[in-house]
């Protein structure tokens, strides 16, 4: 409205925050300093509260040489993480059949007419049984019952069945998510791809996926963080992965600290894709504010 | 009456509809709708809000299954059930309210989507038309934007390019001005008008009176799922036969006037 600067339109925007900005500056960096500043001292405090209580604790001696013993930490972390390696490989073959795995089965679910109604309740039937039942029968049933029937050609690896576990529990729980990408896909969509004489495939294909696949991206991840966690179930069926090796190194030791170092693996990895999911969402936070607009 | 035209001319009419009944659970949307739109024809559907008039474009481009009647394009049923629905509705192009583009693509990908995936015509060739009409409507430049970027006229010009780049023998236009602000409403009029002009056959379900006036060759009064009058522009909005008719564009008029 008024412009002390006298930039003129070009200028429009800026000015007016240059102007309220120099009266304001000192008192606004004070401001700005203060909640930093409590957040710091809160936090500090805090902490070192919770640390004293722990470590005056009457069994805290015990504690620590056992969970924290820092001789047996260091003997058993190159065995521990050379475990994990199997555990990696695992989670990511298994990540990579869920993604396309549990997409199809989402499709299937979503299939239009009477015809097709025998292969929407297989899919159910599917997702229905794998989400239900708990993740270790899976793996016992598939990791002892299959190869028990001594069938030629079976593989007889058990990482084989885990990760085969792996994928039917978890693209049970991915297509889910999937299909509620598909469904928040506004159904005008569909409709306008169908108006120009797209198959209901080309139009799922071309327009309702990408759009449902962006959408479901944060809880998508959310699932995998949990799929990489289970891939220590498969140490039940046989398998030396991560908790088989910090088992092992437990009962070798009598000390607890190998699985405070499987621990702190998991949790050194599921950090990083920890903060990919909260940036992603907050990212399409952003974009559907600008969109709305 | 417009039997008597598509008659005079010789050719079967582009349209034609017969005894349409469309119901949404026990609400009777269309309750046997006769309509019969000749080739080049211009033809208006004006009412009120649920009157049907969307719901009937829906049911010509086979979006909504009818539950008794017949729909042709040509002289072919495409009600029937052995149809190919896909087939038929490329020579069918809609536009809709609230434009439906995709957000995800480009304007020159949502433009060229159909042909490309539809009849598989390769890019480059896909592209040539659509990329003359977008310069035709004044949006050459906004080939490579998403649409998100655009005001919601240009949105809407988008969305027509998209319906003719399929080249359809019949294009629909559901309310096609109605969710744009008043400033942009002409710019997608002045688009329709010169499709008009080029002859190409259209059904417009519309609330713009003064424009159906000025492009309609002839004008449906949907009163609650039936065409209660039809007539030359001139004579339904003029010298209306029917009261409800009578009532709906005085209506109309009135509201206007605030």
């Amino acid at each position: 409205m008024d412009d002390p600067v006298g930039g003129g339109p070009a200028s429009g925007s800026p000015a007016p925050s240059r102007a309220s900005e120099r009266p304001a500056s000192a008192a606004q960096r004070r401001v700005a300093w203060r909640p930093l500043v409590i957040a710091a001292v809160s936090t500090v405090v805090f902490f070192v509260l919770l640390g004293l209580v722990i470590v005056n604790a009457p069994g805290w001696p015990e504690v620590k040489s056992s969970f924290f013993n820092g001789k047996v930490f260091a003997d058993s972390w190159p065995l521990i993480v050379a475990a994990f390696v199997v555990n990696i490989q695992i989670f990511v073959i298994a990540e990579l059949l869920v993604l396309p795995s549990a997409l199809v089965v989402a499709v299937l679910r979503s299939t239009p007419g009477p015809v097709f109604l025998p292969i929407r309740i297989l899919a159910t039937a599917y997702v229905d049984i794998f989400r239900a039942v708990p993740g270790i029968l899976v793996i016992f049933i598939l990791g002892f019952g299959v190869p028990a029937l001594g069938l030629p050609g079976l593989p007889t690896d058990p990482r084989f069945y885990g990760i085969l576990s792996l994928v039917l529990i978890y693209s049970a729980y991915v297509s889910e998510v999937y299909r509620a990408g598909i469904d928040s896909v506004h159904p005008s969509q569909g409709a306008a791809a169908r108006s120009l004489g797209l198959s209901h495939l080309q139009a799922l294909r071309f327009v309702v996926l990408p759009q449902a696949v962006r959408r479901v991206i944060p809880p998508l991840l959310n699932d995998f963080i949990g799929l990489q966690k289970d891939s220590v179930l498969v140490s039940f069926i046989g398998v030396v992965e991560i908790f088989r090796q910090s088992q092992i190194r437990q009962s070798a030791t009598f000390n607890f600290t190998p699985y405070m170092a499987t621990a702190l693996i998991f949790i050194v990895i599921t950090i990083p894709l920890a903060r990919l999911v909260d940036w992603l969402v907050a990212r399409d936070r952003r974009r559907n504010a600008a969109g709305a607009r | 009456m417009s039997d008597v035209t598509a008659a005079a001319t010789g050719t079967a009419p582009t349209l034609r509809i017969e005894g349409l009944h469309k119901s949404f659970g026990d609400l009777e949307v269309l309750r046997g709708i006769d309509l019969v739109v000749a080739p080049h024809e211009v033809v208006c559907l004006i009412g009120s809000s649920g009157s049907g008039k969307s719901t009937l474009l829906r049911c010509v481009n086979l979006l909504e299954p009818i539950d008794a009647g017949r729909i042709c394009i040509g002289d072919r049923e495409i009600t029937d059930p052995k149809v190919d629905v896909d087939r038929v509705r490329r020579g069918i192009g809609i536009v809709f309210q609230a434009y439906n583009l995709f957000p995800h693509m480009s304007v020159l990908d949502n433009v060229t989507l159909a042909p490309r995936k539809v009849l598989k015509t390769p890019r480059d060739r896909a592209e040539a038309e659509p990329t003359r009409l977008l310069e035709r409507f004044g949006l050459a430049d906004k080939r490579n934007e998403v649409p998100d970027r655009l005001s919601g006229g240009q949105q809407q010009r988008v969305a027509i390019v998209r319906a003719l780049a399929m080249q359809p023998e019949l294009l629909l236009l559901d309310e096609v001005t109605s969710a744009l602000d008043p400033e942009l409403v002409g710019e997608v009029l002045s688009v329709i008008r010169e499709l008009a002009a080029s002859g190409m056959t259209m059904v417009i379900a519309t609330h713009e009176m003064r424009f159906a006036r000025e492009i309609a060759d002839r004008v449906c009064f949907l009163d609650a799922g039936l065409i209660l009058e039809e007539g030359p522009p001139e004579v339904l909005f003029e010298d209306p036969r029917e009261p409800r008719t009578r009532q709906f564009l005085q209506r109309v008029t009135a509201a206007r006037r605030l």
